[in-house]
């Protein structure tokens, strides 16, 4: 399933430059709020689910090599976090729906643990 | 104005250019550059079928084949005397050149470059060494084929050029090391994690594997965020890149760590609210960072400060810079 499939069934908003979401292709996905869980326990290439909003959750998923990140609970990251996204190709995503349910909605459309 | 040492210069530029053409010349062979669809005629077709053959390729003469072997050739000459006798219904053979000159296949392009200037031609049947015909070469093949022979190179070099692999490879000594450092300061969260982002990409384009640059992006990530949250100054992460060994210092002047062993349990955390707010202080950091490396000292002594050293030891195979392109290749 690509991301341009996710942002559809989920409704989500993207944040990041228009890009072609039907070329990424998430492998896995991933969710927890505190960033030292994900260093620890997200995989390369996954979709990760999180309320955080501020800027180091890029760095976190460049460094992971993640496919994206869907912001919930309708938090809004500031403009430098969103050009820093664009400047690492991380497209963000965002629900006003909270992580729970976005997360049951990712495994209802088939993603599942790597 | 001294004219006198930038026309050396220049002079200097330009004969290094000519001489890769020069080498080129003798490097390439006939048949790297040479056109190998060929229009061919026969002795018994007529003079008219050369006209519209040549009309219709843009091309200015052909080999004549009979029973596969080569014994003639038609060029635009030939044609122009058939056409002022108006002889075009004659056939192939009686206006073809019989004095064949040929270049080898296998020659160096030079030697195809020498016919053409000793004969005054720009056209060349080209044989294999049982002197059958496998194609023609013609002025404008040579320079195209220099031109696609640049273009490799410079392509070559781009890719070196980015990648940095051949780094240690290039410098000779019985030890090279590559030192990046990173100065953190104390609650620079915006910056967070430009260090471990900067340096993961600096040990990708020098011919790291992903998963070694992966497991060095996160041990840095968290050893920047622990300078940026904890310290009273902030610190210095010093990341020194050998062929087969990376070892990464983090270390600051305070305030230290009253119980290394406690703080090294993954869940501990000193952090403050506000800090675990923004989805730091999980305590987690040198749980992750030992998981990450092969080894990993903590040093402290509260009111002086911390050092931490992480090493990761690279296989032969992961080895950085030796097998660049190998490991360049598997990125991503």
């Amino acid at each position: 399933m690509n991301l341009q499939q996710i942002i559809d069934h989920l409704e989500l908003k993207p944040l990041t430059n228009t890009q072609d979401f039907s070329q990424i292709e998430p492998s896995t996905g991933y969710t927890a709020d505190l960033l030292s869980c994900v260093m620890a326990g997200a995989k390369s290439h996954c979709i990760w689910v999180t309320l955080q909003a501020h800027m180091n959750i890029i760095a976190v998923a460049a460094l992971l090599d993640m496919s994206a990140i869907i912001i919930t609970e309708g938090a809004h990251p500031d403009e430098a976090t969103i050009s820093k996204a664009n400047a690492q190709s991380i497209p963000l995503l965002t629900s006003n729906r909270s992580s729970f349910e976005i997360v049951g909605e990712l495994w209802s459309l088939g993603l599942r643990s790597g | 104005m001294d004219f006198s040492s930038q026309s050396v210069d220049a002079i200097e530029a330009a004969a290094g250019k000519i001489s890769r053409v020069e080498e080129l010349v003798y490097v390439l062979r006939v048949s790297e550059v040479m056109t190998r669809d060929i229009k061919v005629l026969s002795p018994s077709m007529s003079m008219s079928i050369v006209l519209e053959l040549l009309r219709q390729e843009h091309i200015s003469g052909a080999p004549v084949i009979l029973n596969a072997d080569l014994i003639g050739v038609v060029s635009l000459e030939d044609l122009i005397r058939a056409l002022l006798v108006n002889d075009l219904g004659a056939p192939v053979g009686k206006y073809m050149t019989t004095k064949i000159i040929t270049a080898r296949a296998s020659d160096p392009v030079v030697e195809a470059l020498k016919v053409f200037t000793k004969n005054n031609i720009g056209r060349l049947p080209v044989v294999d060494e049982y002197g059958k015909l496998v194609g023609i070469i013609t002025k404008g093949d040579v320079t195209l084929g220099i031109l696609n022979a640049l273009q490799k190179d410079f392509q070559r070099e781009e890719v070196r050029r980015y990648r940095a692999s051949h780094l240690f490879e290039d410098i000779v000594s019985d030890r090279s090391s590559l030192i990046l450092r990173y100065n953190i300061k104390k609650d620079d969260f915006t910056r967070g994690g430009n260090a471990s982002s900067n340096i993961k990409r600096a040990l990708v384009r020098l011919g790291a594997n992903h998963q070694i640059a992966r497991r060095c992006g996160i041990a840095i990530y968290e050893a920047e965020m622990n300078l940026i949250i904890h310290t009273t100054k902030g610190g210095i992460i010093r990341v020194e890149i050998e062929p087969h060994k990376i070892t990464m210092r983090a270390v600051d002047e305070g305030p230290g760590i009253v119980d290394i062993e406690l703080a090294k349990q993954a869940g501990y955390s000193t952090a403050t609210d506000e800090v675990r707010e923004k989805g730091f202080g999980a305590g987690m950091g040198l749980f992750n960072i030992n998981r990450c490396v092969d080894k990993m000292t903590l040093e402290s002594e509260p009111g002086k400060g911390t050092r931490l050293e992480m090493k990761i030891y690279l296989q032969p195979e992961e080895s950085v810079g030796e097998t660049g392109y190998h490991f360049g290749e598997n990125s991503k």
